[in-house]
């Protein structure tokens, strides 16, 4: 069933090849391209999604949260998995586009290089949201864009940690990559809310590149810089791998991440629930992977003429110890 | 004057060991007790011991780059057998019974297995090495990340985190083990016939073939040697962070290796090999990665920061600027003749 899905869809893509070549041709597509159909039963809709790839957890679970909330409403999702390429994607768009589909989700792999194929959308009449990232492009040319607001995570976290110490601590905080927006926004967000509080500053502030050996390496010269841990009251990490590569680098030190150290940071990722219920972690603020709802909602809303915003914030909650083990065996 | 002749006929030597000692007397004037260290727990603790465990990785790595750079080939395939070699050992530990030593061997062959691949496309097919390491450099971490099946695959073994964070006599075991293979391929390089040929390969293939070197098997167990050396970078970095990054385990550290051989002051055209020099050049990038951490320099200037001494070691070692210094030294040294002549 799947399989005659793939045909059909791209026998509409290709009307031009004969009969005879068109066969074969379509058993190679079948196995080069990783489009295919979710749910081939009848739906209302017809969407297609463009996703980076699978290169994170994070991601997976944002992919299989879209399949399901597509699956549950009856749509027909169309997903292609473009490997970390942009011109995978740009060509996964054009095939929605020729398949005339209802609307279409593009996570986009990078910023720019958008405005050809979002027109040709445009032309088409296809409305496209924007997935978790924005692009470099005039904003009349998609949708909208269902995204978590950076900023409010960063806020978010600093909030509670202000709740949490009455406003008085000394932060070292590990930042993602130099430049990238989560760094930026996360950080502005942040510094936003203790700016607020005079005896909160951030005493050290370094990049660990959003990766666990990066969190623990920096996490190493924070302890050694400050002379331990007597300092630092807290740890914010602009992502959870960088926070449990820092809590290595705590417990080898022979500091006790959360008695010493207070360790907030963001993403909800599997590993750092696993962490919070061995009582190694504080809290995380979780990067809402399920963006279907409001997406789909969205392209409906469009096509009965409503207006939609530009930016639909989808932010996710603040996670802490009491329902991690929970949580991570809902996860795992 | 036998101090100025010592300078001269060492100088190249002496070069990189100076900008070492210059940088971290620099960064321990920045950062109070960048240089102290301490007994914790029976085992040395200081930002000094940091920089050797931290070195250790990409110490591994450029003993392999310089015994390949030394052949006249590269290998930039190194940082994705690093992320293949984690990748084995985390999926080894989770998903079998493997004991540890069996897991280790695994991951040592994948590194081995990569090496023959790329030994083979240069020394047999004669593929350029940049080109021919590129090919597994891009395909090597995705093979990576289809054994990790595109997560962090975390894993528990108490004898890979003696590997990755444990002590033995007060150093770091990792560190132990770096000093191992430095020995070993010193007496192997230096003490041996092998160490010759491979030099000679790197110089003149036609001329040391004439001679009835087998360059072919030479080239290709230095490719060999890379990976194995690339495998235990890659174990020691995946016990390291208990789990096996794909994506990021061993990135561009390939450059950093490269960059080491050649702070040595390695030719890229061959036929040169300093071992000792190597490590000091990782001594230096690492002295300088630690150094921006505890200096507590904003994070958007460690790159420029780093790149700008990088440069400053290598022009100090330029033939220009060594020219220029001797030149400089023997004239001094005739003027104070010219004086002394009665």
């Amino acid at each position: 069933m799947q399989s005659l899905s793939v045909r059909s869809s791209v026998c509409h893509s290709l009307p031009w090849l004969g009969a005879f070549k068109r066969k074969a041709l379509l058993t190679t597509f079948a196995v080069m391209l990783p489009v295919f159909s979710v749910s081939a039963m009848a739906a209302d809709l017809t969407i297609g999604f463009s996703q980076i790839g699978s290169e994170s957890g994070w991601r997976t679970s944002e992919t299989e949260s879209i399949k399901a909330e597509a699956e549950r409403r009856g749509y027909d999702l169309k997903f292609s998995d473009a490997q970390q390429k942009q011109e995978n994607q740009i060509k996964a768009v054009r095939s929605f586009i020729a398949q005339g589909v209802d609307g279409i989700l593009l996570a986009p792999v990078v910023e720019t290089g958008w405005d050809q194929v979002l027109k040709e959308a445009q032309r088409a009449k296809i409305p496209v949201v924007l997935i978790d990232r924005g692009v470099a492009a005039d904003p009349s040319l998609y949708l909208t864009k269902v995204a978590s607001d950076f900023k409010e995570e960063g806020a978010l976290a600093a909030s509670w940690l202000a709740a949490q110490t009455n406003g008085r601590c000394n932060i070292v905080e590990l930042q993602g990559s130099v430049g990238s927006s989560a760094a930026i926004d996360r950080k502005t967000g942040f510094d936003s809310v203790i700016s607020n509080f005079p005896n909160m500053t951030i005493i050290r502030s370094q990049s660990g590149n959003f990766t666990r050996a990066g969190g623990k390496e920096v996490m190493e010269s924070f302890l050694k810089a400050e002379g331990g841990a007597k300092n630092i009251c807290a740890l914010f990490a602009h992502n959870d791998d960088m926070a449990l590569g820092a809590i290595l680098a705590m417990k080898e030190a022979g500091v006790k991440p959360t008695k010493d150290i207070l360790v907030v940071s963001i993403d909800a990722v599997p590993d750092i629930f696993k962490a919070m219920a061995d009582g190694e972690a504080n809290a995380t603020i979780e990067l809402n992977p399920h963006l279907g709802g409001p997406a789909f909602d969205a392209i409906l809303a469009s096509q009965k003429g409503e207006s939609v915003d530009k930016w639909i914030k989808a932010n996710g909650p603040l996670y802490l110890p009491d329902t991690a083990a929970a949580e991570y065996a809902k996860r795992k | 004057m036998k101090k100025n002749k010592f300078l001269h006929k060492h100088q190249k030597t002496l070069a990189p060991l100076v900008s070492l000692v210059l940088i971290i007397l620099v960064t321990a004037s920045i950062t109070p007790g960048f240089l102290s260290i301490q007994m914790v727990d029976g085992h040395l603790f200081g930002s000094l011991l940091d920089i050797l465990h931290r070195a250790t990785p990409t110490a591994l790595v450029a003993l392999g780059m310089a015994v390949v750079i030394g052949t006249r080939g590269i290998d930039l395939s190194v940082g994705a057998v690093i992320a293949i070699s984690g990748a084995v050992t985390a999926v080894l530990t989770v998903n079998t019974d493997f004991p540890v030593w069996l897991v280790i061997l695994c991951a040592l062959g994948t590194g081995v297995l990569c090496g023959v691949w790329n030994g083979v496309l240069v020394s047999v097919f004669n593929i350029q090495p940049i080109v021919a390491t590129l090919i597994l450099m891009v395909a090597g971490r995705g093979i990576a990340q289809m054994i990790t099946e595109g997560q962090i695959v975390t894993f528990h073994s108490d004898v890979l985190d003696a590997i990755g964070n444990g002590y033995f006599l007060a150093f770091p075991i990792r560190v132990w083990i770096a000093i191992g293979m430095i020995v070993l391929t010193l007496v192997v390089m230096r003490k041996t016939a092998l160490g010759l040929f491979i030099e000679a390969v790197g110089a003149n293939v036609r001329a040391s073939r004439l001679v009835g070197i087998e360059a072919r098997l030479l080239v290709l167990s230095a490719y060999v040697f890379s990976g194995f050396c690339a495998a235990m970078s890659g174990i020691i970095l995946a016990a390291d962070i208990r789990g096996a990054d794909a994506n990021n385990a061993g990135l561009w550290l390939e450059l950093d290796a490269i960059l080491a051989v050649v702070l040595a002051g390695a030719s890229l055209a061959g036929g040169r090999i300093y071992l000792l020099l190597t490590i000091v050049g990782v001594l230096i990038i690492q002295t300088l990665t630690t150094a921006i951490l505890t200096s507590g320099l904003p994070a958007q200037y460690n790159l420029v920061v780093k790149a700008t001494i990088i440069l400053a070691v290598l022009l100090i070692q330029s033939p220009k600027t060594r020219q220029w210094l001797s030149g400089f030294f023997q004239k001094k040294q005739t003027s104070v003749k010219g004086n002394t002549k009665p």
